[in-house]
């Protein structure tokens, strides 16, 4: 009802604006349109003028009321990097704003239609419009310059020490593989995925490396204060592991695996302290991938190396799972998985 | 029927026309008259093909809102019904709540329909067909009969994607930028079956009409300036759809041959774009592929894009604000270097949407680069802009509002470009609210700012009447202050992190905070579509009782269209076409409010 209810008002709205407009054109036709056009060039003129004073007040209320609601502070060393940058880049660009705006509707203002003065003939002014070529030039230099220094440490090579977790995205949930006492994740290859027999990643089990592998979805745990590189693949369409607490980001795109380091500052229970119980360290999707886009959500948690190891330690090896045997682990691995031929009929037959 | 030899200069033409006024008085040799068809449907005359794409373009602009309007209301009330939505789009709606597939339909039809529909097709055709043959005074196109395919091939292109949104199983919708594997796989998403193939076509057949487009204003302006028209006495909208028409001929090939390979993906069994890819438990036998190839592709195309959106609109301001401030415009020859270095570097630039693809840093890094290097030319316009208003008589017509909020929103969506242009800052906006508020402040509401300064100050030319004032500034002071009412706090949603393309945010700690606010943003936006809407009233009411132009050159304007008779027939003007002797912008000369472009220079005249 209140749907109708507004579409009568707009429609009634918009009635009542035309016919006073109409009527506008009529009075300005006996009144002289010169004169109108006067008057209307005084009123615009000072609007631009009221228009800026109000957007100012505006750009300064709408911080007031949101600041509050960006996100706390980064919680990765990257992170604190970029914040950083983006403060450097908001100073910057907040004094070129102000300058430029409040020139560009001043101007608006004061050089209204005047019969008391004649317009200027300034076609151009060399020295002013080197000035204002080099003057942009420097200041994007610095940009470029930290922008620059800031990203290759982000983008370098990960620490030596840094733990490793791949984490790959599918339609429309992440998964996450960690390698076991080996810190070797082992080898994966597409065709070999088969959920039905526990594979879901299609680890070949002939790799050794594969056998202490473990598999978990929804939860990445880490450890606070020890670097972390994610190694990010994707089984059908191209997602994106977005970490905004950490201010990281990168595709997971099929076919070809990317990477992205950090390590995290504070634990998911530090957090919590700090903005309340409802925190979480979320993964979202970053990139379009298809109608569950906006549900693909996963939970960072980030905690001590002792309580990492706990948590580990309760989960079985995807091989001791995928050979239906959660507490054992053979030595070797049988010969049927081997052969891809005989994993692609059983996929075969799960598709029938 | 065309007898005009495109290579020689109209003095040179001997007035045979001169007994012919009353065939539209215009220096063609008509065997007989035009029919209605010929006249207003096939026609091949460049002002009613002008027309043709601005009213096409603004049919698909209310389309495009009026989708954003949907969406918009999902986002602020994400838990309400609306019976209504139920009534129009049934399953799509159901319950009235538009769900997720229909919601992301209307966003990739929304962004494809006004990237490509309107600010491509409506913005420069409409003004590059009106004011090519008109500024540099020339009787029609280089080739009027293109022309007119041009406009058709773009007609048959918006067939095809209308008809797209009828399909079972829905339009296109995986976002405008169609990125595979997910535009390519239909068990990935029902919007990549047939509607995604339908979408392909449909781009393809503008790609067609937006190179025949090109290729004509590109010749048109080399070769058929009348004399004395040297290319630095143009006004700014001539170079500015100059470059523009370059860019588009030389990247939407680009785009096309991307769309190929897609359309072999989809239909053909090819791997171009796909690899490794296991959906809907089904494993594909498609391995070498590259999904990043095709962004390589498709961007290499769309960020040109953004410039053919933006320098039309560059240009229409330059010479729309000169006119009104009633002094030249500050910096010609800048003015005109900075739209070259834009063209150049638009070429360079592409990666900066691929910072976060897993591109090598080092590539990355050249990208940063070249990106920021894009800020000077900007900044230079604006400067110029700026200083053109100095010490001017401003009159305030609806156009010359348009383009004073053309500069402001460029300034304030340009500067936000420096935070995405930097790859470190990049990783933590990209794809948040803060890119969706970038993009649509600098192309997309300035664009349409741009094109607004366009059709209140050249309406008078095409339709021969003026379009209501009083309606004039409602809509614009409407528009601007929503336009940062909207996007001006979407920067903070950005800063937060916020993904685009969400529907819904009520399962996510980190970006529910914001439910206030998109009911805000969702009602202001109803109010700027209505207001737009109330544009197009005003535009075809005053078509037909609009109040009618008496004078040849209403604003006072030195440029050529304003010296052809108020409704010019086909071929312009009725006798010679104009000589030239001087630039476009001798304002506020020697004491003289304007000096038009065909008055030669006198003795004692100051130089510049």
């Amino acid at each position: 009802m209140s749907t109708t209810w507004i579409i009568i008002a707009l429609i009634l709205g918009f009635i009542v604006v035309f016919q006073i407009a109409k009527a506008s054109e009529y009075v300005a036709i006996l009144r002289g349109e010169e004169k109108t056009r006067k008057e209307n060039n005084r009123v615009n003129a000072f609007l631009m003028l009221a228009f800026l004073i109000a957007g100012l007040f505006g750009v300064w209320y709408c911080n007031e009321k949101l600041k509050g609601k960006i996100l706390g502070e980064a919680a990765s060393n990257h992170g604190e990097r970029i914040d950083t940058m983006l403060y450097i880049t908001i100073i910057i660009t907040g004094i070129v704003f102000l300058i430029t705006q409040i020139l560009l509707f001043w101007f608006a203002y004061k050089y209204q239609d005047s019969d008391k003065r004649k317009p200027f003939y300034y076609p151009h002014n060399n020295r002013l419009e080197v000035i204002w070529t080099v003057i942009p030039a420097i200041v994007l230099t610095v940009l470029v310059g930290f922008g620059l220094y800031y990203w290759f440490q982000i983008t370098g090579e990960a620490p030596k020490n840094a733990m490793v977790v791949e984490i790959t995205g599918k339609q429309f949930n992440w998964e996450f593989r960690y390698p076991g006492k080996d810190g070797e994740l082992g080898k994966k290859y597409f065709k070999e995925v088969n959920e039905a027999e526990g594979n879901p990643l299609g680890q070949i089990w002939s790799d050794p490396a594969n056998h202490d592998d473990k598999y978990t979805t929804l939860e990445m745990h880490i450890v606070v204060n020890k670097p972390v590189k994610l190694i990010i693949n994707a089984k059908d369409v191209i997602h994106d592991v977005g970490l905004a607490h950490f201010r990281l980001k990168m595709d997971a795109v099929p076919g070809i695996p990317t990477t992205m380091w950090f390590t995290p500052k504070y634990t998911t229970r530090q957090m919590k302290e700090k903005y309340g119980q409802d925190f979480n360290y979320e993964i979202s999707c970053d990139q379009m991938c298809g109608k569950g886009h906006f549900t693909m959500r996963g939970v960072v948690i980030v905690e001590s190396q002792a309580e990492f190891n706990a948590w580990l330690a309760t989960k079985p090896t995807q091989y001791s799972v995928a050979m239906g045997d959660g507490t054992t682990q053979p030595a070797v691995a049988p010969a049927k998985t081997t052969d891809s031929t005989a994993a692609n009929k059983a996929t075969g037959k799960l598709m029938n | 029927m065309q007898e005009i030899d495109p290579t020689i200069h109209s003095t040179d033409v001997p007035v045979i026309h001169e007994t012919h006024v009353e065939h539209n008085g215009n220096g063609h040799d008509h065997h007989h008259k035009q029919s209605f068809i010929t006249k207003y449907i096939f026609s091949q005359d460049h002002k009613t093909i002008a027309k043709q794409f601005l009213i096409t373009g603004m049919t698909w602009a209310i389309v495009g809102g009026l989708f954003s309007v949907l969406f918009r209301l999902q986002l602020a009330y994400p838990d309400e019904s609306f019976s209504i939505l139920e009534t129009f789009f049934g399953r799509w709606a159901q319950g009235g709540q538009i769900q997720p597939e229909f919601y992301y339909a209307l966003i990739t039809m929304h962004g494809t329909v006004l990237v490509f529909f309107v600010l491509t097709g409506g913005l420069s055709g409409t003004f590059a067909n009106l004011l090519i043959p008109l500024q540099i005074g020339a009787r029609d196109m280089a080739s009027p009969f293109l022309n007119m395919l041009s406009y058709w091939f773009f007609f048959m292109a918006s067939v095809v994607m209308f008809s797209s949104l009828f399909v079972q199983t829905g339009p296109a919708s995986g976002g405008w930028t169609v990125y595979p594997p997910l535009s390519a796989l239909g068990l990935a998403s029902e919007g990549s079956k047939i509607g995604m193939d339908l979408w392909i076509t449909s781009m393809a057949l503008f790609v067609v009409s937006s190179l025949l487009g090109g290729l004509n204003y590109i010749t048109t302006i080399l070769n058929m300036r009348t004399k004395g028209m040297s290319m630095t006495r143009m006004p700014l909208t001539m170079w500015a759809i100059f470059f523009t028409a370059i860019l588009g001929v030389l990247s939407f090939p680009v785009l096309l041959s991307g769309f190929i390979l897609l359309l072999f993906d989809r239909n053909l069994g090819t791997s171009f774009y796909l690899s490794d890819i296991v959906v809907a438990g089904q494993i594909l036998p498609n391995e070498g592929g590259s999904a990043i190839l095709y962004q390589h592709l498709f961007w290499f195309l769309g960020h040109p894009e953004v410039y053919i959106i933006i320098l039309p609109a560059m240009g229409l301001v330059s010479e729309v604000m000169s006119v009104n401030a009633r002094k030249p415009i500050f910096g010609y020859m800048a003015m005109v270097g900075s739209l070259f270095a834009i063209t150049v570097l638009a070429f360079l630039v592409w990666a900066h949407h691929m910072f976060v693809t897993g591109l090598n840093p080092l590539l990355g890094a050249f990208f940063v680069l070249l990106t920021l290097l894009i800020a000077i030319p900007s900044a230079i316009k604006v400067f110029n802009w700026i200083t053109t208003l100095w010490r001017g008589n401003i009159h305030f017509t609806p156009g010359m509002m348009f383009a004073i909020g053309f500069v402001s929103l460029f300034i304030s969506g340009g500067l936000t470009g420096i935070f995405l242009g930097n790859s470190t800052i990049d990783i933590h906006l990209h794809d948040t609210y803060f890119v969706v508020a970038h993009f649509h402040i600098v192309m997309g509401v300035s664009a349409f700012f741009g094109m607004f300064a366009g059709v209140y100050h050249w309406f008078p030319k095409m339709f021969g009447r003026y379009l209501n004032n009083t309606l004039g500034y409602i809509h614009f002071w409407v528009t601007i202050a929503g336009a940062y009412l909207i996007f001006w706090p979407m920067h903070y949603q950005g800063f937060a992190g916020v993904p685009r393309r969400y529907l819904d945010f009520r399962l996510w700690s980190s970006f529910n905070q914001f439910t206030e606010l998109n009911k805000m943003i969702t009602i202001v936006s109803i109010i700027v579509f209505a207001a737009q809407l109330m544009f197009v009233f005003n535009f075809f009411y005053s078509i037909f009782k609009g109040r009618k132009v008496r004078t040849a050159n209403p604003w006072g304007s030195t440029t050529l269209e304003w010296t052809t008779p108020i409704n010019p027939g086909h071929g312009n003007w009725p006798g010679e076409i104009p000589e030239v002797h001087r630039w476009s912008y001798d304002y506020a000369k020697d004491g003289r409010e304007f000096i038009p472009q065909t008055e030669p220079v006198g003795a004692k005249e100051s130089k510049h």
